[in-house]
């Protein structure tokens, strides 16, 4: 059956392009820069031309409506011609006499990549000692992957520098249970919460990246090169010390699968960290296999805050079964996003018909199956390495009741008539995309809340009566 | 805030008028690491063209340059919208290594037959010359096989600043100009260069010209449509804004043609009538048009005045920071700025030149801070120290306003207010008056502290 519609709609659509129209991914270096933005003291530092900074800073300040600040290595015609090290290594000196940061997280673009520049044989050149700024590198050539891949293999290579091979492990704390947490791309808001959670645990943990307080942060009483927030860099050093590791993402744990290495396998690999991994906990069902994890680590019940939550959260899904059983939704984004994103509106009945992403990890469709029952998957259809323009053109024939996804959706949205609800990232055509709430059960709440006024609002001023009750 | 300390190599892009008598430094590549607001070659091309609604504008190279230049631009079209999407040929791993030619033909012909573009412009961004593809040839091709004129538009990033970007843009339009064979000249016509229909200001500057009785032959690049680009050589006269994105094609077709040039703004009432009295006094031959000039600014002016003298009460004394890609744009906010009152405390531009600082020197007030390719620190430095209650500039200066405290005004290419003409001056006060006069900032820490250190001042 899934099959069958997918044909159809190939047959009708003829989806196929070269070209990437309206694409629905962003560069790898955007994400390494947004996880560098996560560490206290941190300033992500681009090898590559002046403009990918300033497009990506343009980018995520549209989405954070805070300073975002990323330094250039500023290739010039000749940097192209004879190697990027003395830009880089002039670069260096300028963040840290203007920034003086903890750490500079160097990523790599498309140009300093294809040029075949050795960042880290520069690095290792360097004659000047930098006191102590850390010089973090990861390798994010623009052209493989998407940023959600930059995004992780930053976080990885963090982990990797603080907490090197050699690191001596001079104690494990017995008494102390420390856990890290790589929750992912998620809103500021959702870390946030995680934190609020772990500490209602009374876990002690380390969140890897936090920018929930940098990038949204209060006014400035005078001016902050760097805002205040982030993990330290001294809890980052000590994750090889933990007891276990948390991490997000379906399609991350694929891949890791697969042989690449996450900031969790490569703590498990070099230190005997189990990692535990999991989808991101959207809804009831993913929301309770997480606090589940949670209490076999603590050995603690759920507190009492999150039970009532859940239960207040399943009666207003009871309370609004009708206005949302069987209602089509077109969902798009980050691949593991989508997954989490599927898992609840399945568990409330919307039928996902066009899961789509910009990603072509591989392991879409197998994530997506695990979080969706039979009897909606044969309703719907998985698509990843796509476009807007493709969606555009499948949703057409999919008469879609809602669309769930980022900004980046709105002209599809507007011109299939269809009401968006904005979650994830980007959010460029609205406040507060930092504060959106997608996990756990108040996230649920909120998404849920949020989806029903919103067919509510369709049918009410599409109503010829227009009704002032539900 | 005398706290911040100002890197060494930038000493010299940085003046204050009073204090410092050196030349201002400019016009060179930035500092690498000094967080430049600036951008790079392929956006100076892109922003040129990107208004140009009946093209397709395809960017060969990896996702990011295409993702990131979306829809970002308020440029209004009154027909067909294809500006508006975003097309990459999306490189990937195995394109890099045996190049993307091919990639790149079957891209725009499969384009070019959905959307029957006009014409086509191809932007190379930064890898395209590190793996040679041979764009060039791949455009001939194309424009052979579809029958339109499909232009490479050099833009890879790194290959300068994004004035040669502007540069790469005004070759490409000139490419396409030169194909078109008739030169006959068009009766009191004029072209309008270096103006974006941001938030439909073509609309309104048109509406004048129509008023004055001059034929615009086109509008380089608002609202922009092949077929009226191609006929620009017909005008007999370049008015050209913007002009540090400009005035290469203008010199060009000078050379070319013979089409004279002048550079105007249609900022503010007195530049606004500036321009148009310029182009009247083009016209001369025809007194007709004088007295319809004359007229028309009259009745424009008229209509604005009273709501600017009711506003100027409110922010007469108050102080602004301007930073602006070209630096043509900073001296009518000046005089604008200077209309209603206000000082301006604080002046840069990513783009100018020499002359255009000299300019600005000599506009400036003493203790006026000038600014070449500034970053956030020294725009946060200066804006403190200043203590400007206004900023105008672009989304990348917002949040350093709003961190501070400090209203702002959004001058760039991402408003969808319209701020030119007299109306647009209208447009532009009553923004800076929302902004400036708000009650949030009496809740703002900074200014909450700055209030009450004052109120003990006080006897």
């Amino acid at each position: 059956m899934n099959n069958l519609i997918n044909k159809e709609i190939k047959m009708r659509t003829n989806t196929h392009y070269t070209a990437t129209r309206n694409a629905c991914k962003m560069c790898t270096p955007l994400g390494a820069a947004l996880a560098f933005h996560g560490i206290e003291g941190a300033v992500p530092l681009l090898h590559g031309s002046q403009g990918c900074s300033t497009y990506m800073r343009r980018y995520l300040i549209s989405h954070f409506k805070e300073p975002v600040d990323i330094a250039s290595s500023n290739f010039s015609e000749e940097t192209a011609i004879f190697g990027g090290s003395a830009n880089l290594k002039r670069a260096i000196e300028n963040v840290v006499r203007q920034y003086a940061p903890a750490m500079i997280g160097i990523a790599t673009t498309c140009l300093s990549e294809t040029i075949g520049d050795d960042v880290p044989m520069i690095l290792n050149s360097l004659d000047k000692n930098f006191g102590r700024t850390a010089l973090v590198y990861v390798s994010t050539p623009s052209y493989s992957g998407t940023h959600i891949d930059g995004f992780h293999q930053a976080v990885r290579a963090v982990v990797d520098w603080f907490n090197p091979e050699n690191k001596k492990i001079t104690y494990r704390p017995k008494k102390k249970k420390k856990i890290n947490v790589f929750p992912g791309m998620l809103s500021n808001e959702d870390i946030r919460h995680l934190k609020e959670i772990f500490n209602d645990y009374k876990i002690h943990f380390v969140i890897l990246p936090d920018y929930s307080e940098r990038l949204e942060g209060p006014s400035w009483l005078d001016y902050q090169a760097i805002q205040e927030g982030g993990t330290p860099i001294d809890n980052i050093e000590k994750m090889h010390l933990a007891l276990t590791s948390l991490e997000f993402g379906a399609i991350l744990s694929q891949t890791v699968k697969n042989g690449r290495e996450s900031a969790g396998s490569l703590l498990e690999n070099r230190f005997g960290i189990p990692c535990i991994r999991m989808g991101i906990p959207m809804g009831v069902k993913a929301t309770d296999y997480f606090f589940k994890k949670l209490e076999i680590l603590t050995g603690k019940p759920v507190p009492e805050k999150y039970q009532k939550q859940k239960w207040r959260l399943i009666d207003s899904y009871v309370d609004g079964n009708k206005y949302v059983s069987k209602k089509k939704a077109v969902i798009y984004g980050e691949e593991d996003f989508v997954a989490g994103l599927a898992g609840f509106l399945g568990e409330i009945g919307i039928i996902p018909v066009l899961c789509a992403s910009g990603g072509k990890s591989g392991f879409f469709e197998k994530a997506l199956k695990k979080v969706l029952p039979e009897n909606i998957l044969k309703q719907i259809t998985i698509q990843d390495n796509m476009d807007f323009s493709q969606m555009e053109e499948a949703a057409r024939f999919m008469h879609p009741d809602l669309i769930v996804g980022n900004s980046k959706g709105y002209a599809m949205a507007r011109k299939l008539k269809v009401p968006l609800v904005r979650v994830g990232f980007p959010i460029h055509d609205r406040v507060g995309g930092s504060r959106i709430l997608h996990i756990g059960y108040k996230g649920a709440q909120q998404l849920f809340d949020t989806i029903i006024n919103s067919l509510l609002h369709r049918s009410q001023n599409t109503s010829e009566v227009g009704y002032s009750y539900m | 805030m005398e706290t911040i300390s100002v890197l060494k190599d930038r000493k010299y892009q940085i003046y204050q008028k009073g204090k410092d008598s050196f030349d201002i430094c400019c016009e060179k590549t930035s500092l690498a690491g000094s967080v430049s607001q600036r951008a790079c070659v392929f956006c100076g091309s892109r922003v040129v063209l990107y208004p140009i609604a009946d093209a397709l504008h395809l960017i060969h190279g990896p996702i990011g340059c295409a993702s990131y230049t979306w829809d970002i631009r308020g440029a209004l079209s009154s027909g067909p919208e294809l500006h508006r999407m975003s097309f990459s040929t999306d490189l990937s791993e195995t394109d890099i290594i045996y190049g993307g030619e091919k990639k790149l033909e079957k891209a725009l012909c499969e384009l070019i037959d959905k959307y029957s573009p006009k014409a086509a412009f191809v932007y190379s961004t930064c890898i395209i010359g590190i793996i040679g593809d041979d764009v060039e040839s791949v455009c001939k091709k194309v424009e052979s096989l579809k029958g339109i004129p499909v232009i490479p538009v050099h833009s890879e990033g790194f290959k300068g600043t994004k004035k040669d970007g502007y540069k790469a843009a005004c070759d490409a339009l000139g490419n396409l100009i030169q194909r078109n064979r008739i030169r006959t000249k068009i009766f009191q016509s004029i072209n309008i260069l270096g103006e974006f229909n941001i938030g439909g200001e073509t609309w309104i500057i048109k509406e004048y010209y129509k008023a004055m009785g001059i034929r615009v032959v086109s509008v380089l690049t608002g609202d922009g449509r092949i077929d009226e680009i191609k006929m620009a050589a017909r005008a007999c006269l370049n008015v050209v804004q913007c002009s540090g994105s400009m005035t290469h094609l203008a010199k060009m077709m000078e050379k070319k043609y013979g089409i004279p040039f002048i550079r105007v703004s249609y900022f503010g009432i007195e530049d606004t009538s500036d321009a148009l009295y310029q182009v009247a006094e083009f016209f001369n031959k025809n007194s007709k048009i004088i007295k319809r000039t004359e007229q028309l600014v009259r009745k424009e002016t008229n209509a604005i005045i009273p709501f600017l003298s009711k506003i100027k009460k409110d922010l007469s004394g108050k102080k602004a920071a301007i930073y602006v890609g070209g630096a043509f744009k900073a001296f009518s906010l000046i005089k604008a700025l200077r209309y209603i009152g206000m000082e301006v405390v604080l002046v840069g531009s990513q783009t100018g030149t020499k002359e255009d600082y000299r300019i600005l020197q000599d506009m400036c007030n003493k203790g006026t801070v000038i600014l070449d390719d500034a970053n956030p620190i020294e725009l946060a430095k200066y804006i403190m120290e200043k203590d400007a209650d206004l900023f105008i500039g672009g989304v990348k200066e917002r949040p350093i306003a709003y961190k501070l405290g400090i209203g702002f005004c959004d001058h760039n290419h991402e408003r969808k207010i319209p701020l030119a003409g007299f109306i647009g001056m209208e447009n532009f006060v009553r923004e800076v008056h929302q902004t400036v006069t708000s009650p949030i900032w009496n809740l703002v820490p900074r200014r909450v502290l700055q209030n009450r250190s004052a109120r003990r001042v006080l006897p």
